[in-house]
């Protein structure tokens, strides 16, 4: 067993949830090491018992840092960015602060948990892709007038944000789940200019060390 | 998104609860809705995402409305399920009197209404006495009787306290 002190981050490359973290810890220049967790091999691995230790509600990301373990993506940001403030992922003005609360959690809660991979086990494989579809439209509905509001040249001005660590990765589950993105110009616009930026590359699913040969950049 | 709690404050329009908490947190700072820990701040968040994330949009009126009347009691109570037995699992290392130690957090906040949503789910809270008590101690509190559903200006007669 290898004693390490590096932060160790238990990821799936195309988790979309794991991305946030991987956007954050890119951003903050912290280096750590990942564990894979497939969500799909052995029936998922995220039911191992020695995962459910880790990580009751069985999902990735989990996050090993400074002598504690952290679930859920934005608990996991919001620790690094108390811990390691530089560069900001949240602005220091409250209000700005809830405008990017307000987008993340639009996403973390209004939209990702509804198409996550054990809700769509349960809707049933000829439900998947509309039911994915119809969650996605009705969040990115919202999400594209929110934005027109708030956006720069980011989702809050003209800084990324947590909020921005959010739509990168929604983005890219809606194009797997065939989503027509024309309706949401600002999004769009926004997610591309994001994906210029490295830490959206070097964290892309396609570039993780579980990422399968036929799908590595 | 067409949900509540939307909350027109200090001339801005907030939505999504956690976000309206963190702000009205770092606005009006005291009592202290979140530790001053680091360490224990993301326990709570953790927490409260948990559930503001992992169970209550499964299970929500949009949602049961997709899955069809005659599916809708046994998918909330399977959602329900998973997430408390991941909860109590969880509460077990971080309660104290409350969800996170000994002072009442936004952990807490999160975790009466879903007890809530649980029972009226029907689901059996047997399995979870940890989130139980923790329930219980918290709706002794005045602040969690005020705001209690039976007790809402838009309360029907026939559910008012």
């Amino acid at each position: 067993m290898t004693e390490s002190s590096k932060p160790i981050l238990y990821s799936y490359f195309r988790s979309s949830c794991s991305w946030r973290v991987r956007i954050a810890l890119a951003l903050k220049s912290i280096d750590y090491e990942t564990i894979p967790v497939n969500l799909i091999k052995d029936q998922g691995q995220q039911f191992s018992e020695e995962f459910q230790a880790l990580n009751p509600m069985k999902q990735v990301p989990t996050l090993k840092i400074d002598g504690i373990t952290i679930s859920q993506s934005l608990a996991i940001i919001e620790f690094l960015e108390e811990t390691r403030p530089t560069p900001r992922l949240l602005p220091k003005d409250p209000k700005k602060r809830a405008q990017v609360r307000m987008i993340s959690d639009t996403i973390a809660s209004g939209i990702q948990p509804l198409q996550n991979l054990s809700v769509l086990k349960q809707v049933g494989q000829e439900n998947q892709l509309a039911w994915a579809q119809k969650v996605i439209h009705t969040g990115f509905d919202a999400l594209e007038q929110i934005l027109r509001s708030t956006a720069g040249k980011y989702c809050v001005g003209d800084e990324v944000s947590m909020a921005d660590l959010c739509l990168v990765p929604q983005v890219a589950n809606a194009e797997r789940f065939k989503v027509d993105l024309t309706p949401y110009p600002t999004i769009s616009r926004i997610n591309k200019t994001l994906l210029a930026l490295e830490a959206f590359q070097v964290s892309h699913p396609c570039r993780q060390p579980d990422t399968p040969p036929e799908l590595r950049a | 998104m067409k949900q509540v709690p939307t909350l027109k404050i200090d001339g801005i329009t907030i939505s999504q609860s956690l976000a309206i908490i963190e702000f009205l947190e770092e606005t009006r700072p005291t009592p202290r809705l979140l530790p001053k820990d680091p360490k224990k701040r993301a326990q709570v968040r953790m927490i409260s995402d948990t559930i503001a994330s992992g169970i209550q949009p499964l299970q929500n009126l949009s949602v049961l409305k997709q899955v069809g009347q005659e599916n809708q009691l046994a998918w909330a109570q399977k959602v329900i399920h998973t997430g408390f037995d991941a909860l109590e699992q969880i509460l077990r290392s971080t309660a104290g009197k409350y969800c996170v130690g000994d002072e009442v957090s936004m952990a807490d906040l999160c975790l009466v209404p879903q007890v809530a949503n649980a029972e009226r789910f029907k689901v059996d809270l047997t399995p979870y006495p940890t989130i139980s008590r923790i329930n219980k101690t918290l709706l002794a509190l005045e602040a969690f009787q005020v705001s209690h559903p039976c007790r809402q200006p838009d309360t029907p007669p026939e559910l008012r306290a």
